[in-house]
């Protein structure tokens, strides 16, 4: 019984700050208040606690036991649903959306550390189980934690694209960040206000698979609303003028952006663009296929 | 839906050309550029829209 006891609390311990690490990697998006945290970390605590008590229960001759864990995968499979819905309803609260593609990359992301969570709940425990040595345990639960946020890390807007500078002008009334006309502005002041405090950046992929990607609406839309959450955005609900617009050059596939910040800083632009997080649901590989590759050349 | 689709309205026409006959969507006469510009800018504001130049002498205010 009590080595059993040593089994499952340090691979409970290992899988909750599992947890922990990833929320913690996660911090500049969402959540932001400690209540968000705790429902997350004691969601991944039961989740570490059902990997931890498996190996246990197996050589316990416990089955039924075990079969628990596949109740528990249907479950957190709630986890992302919760996500989903509650990011949804402060959609409208947002100047500048995330776009359902972004929510439910970020949904999906939450379901999936909880799997890890349990995961590095159960191999911790299998290791001490086996080897009889917590010590050991430990070590096999850290390499994991780090393997596997080694192999769930996103790419980046910089993996797939360069971001430059680019120049904002207008064609009589319509806005172009060089030769991609954005929108049509007609009064004469916000034409003023995007001229002096305008900035604009043009995202250049750096192949075909990029370029596909570029192009989803949810991937633009998710450059458009973390670029806005960080520089801050000239917009009010009664000022649609300044809505930061992500627009396509149709020749090229080169994304410009356009917005006027708060702060005035192309530098800290070109950096937030970078940093964008490239969604799984617009992650295209044509590269990967025959018709895809002739297409290319 | 969500992302794409159709959901412009234009609200009002704000216009120099006093031949720009009005049907099915307010209209508003301007005697010159200023008091067009200003009329647009009241219009967006209160209607959450924002102004687009026809280039022909006319504005409309569009609700994207």
């Amino acid at each position: 019984m009590q080595d059993y006891l040593v089994v499952v609390s340090v691979g409970l311990a290992m899988g909750t700050l599992g947890r922990l690490y990833l929320l913690r990697v996660d911090y500049r998006q969402y959540p932001s208040y400690p209540q968000g945290y705790m429902v997350h970390l004691a969601l991944g605590f039961i989740a570490a606690f059902l990997g931890a008590v498996a190996i246990p229960a197996l050589v316990a001759k416990e089955y039924t036991a075990v079969t628990f864990l596949a109740l528990a995968a249907q479950q957190f499979r709630e986890i992302r649903d919760m996500e989903r819905e509650s990011l949804k309803h402060i959609e409208d609260t947002e100047l500048v959306p995330r776009g359902a593609a972004y929510v439910e990359d970020i949904a999906k992301a939450f379901e999936s550390r909880n799997y890890l969570a349990m995961l590095t709940a159960l191999v911790t425990s299998a290791a001490v189980q086996f080897f009889k040595n917590s010590v050991l345990g430990i070590f096999t639960g850290g390499a994991l934690i780090l393997l596997l946020s080694y192999f769930t890390r996103r790419k980046r807007i910089q993996d797939i694209a360069t971001v430059r500078p680019a120049k904002i002008h207008f064609q009589g009334s319509i806005l172009c960040i060089e030769n991609i006309k954005v929108m049509n502005v007609g009064h004469p002041d916000s034409r003023k206000i995007f001229i002096e405090k305008g900035l604009a950046v043009m995202i250049e992929p750096k192949d075909d698979d990029a370029r596909a990607t570029l192009a989803n609406i949810g991937q633009r839309q998710a450059i458009a609303h973390d670029v806005a959450a960080l520089l801050g955005v000239k917009r009010d609900v009664n000022e649609v003028d300044f809505m930061p617009l992500v627009r396509i050059e149709l020749d090229t596939g080169r994304v410009g952006l356009v917005i006027v910040p708060m702060e005035k800083d192309m530098e800290s632009l070109i950096e937030a663009v970078k940093m964008v997080p490239v969604l799984e649901s617009a992650r295209r590989k044509p590269l990967k296929s025959k018709a895809g590759r002739s297409a290319s050349d | 839906m969500e992302n794409i689709g159709v959901k412009e309205v234009i609200l009002a026409v704000v216009t120099l050309n006093g031949n720009q006959p009005a049907s099915g969507v307010p209209v508003f006469y301007a005697r010159d550029e200023a008091e067009r510009d200003r009329i647009a800018a009241h219009l967006a504001r209160i209607l959450s829209g924002m102004v687009h130049d026809l280039e022909n002498g006319s504005y409309i205010i569009v609700r994207h």
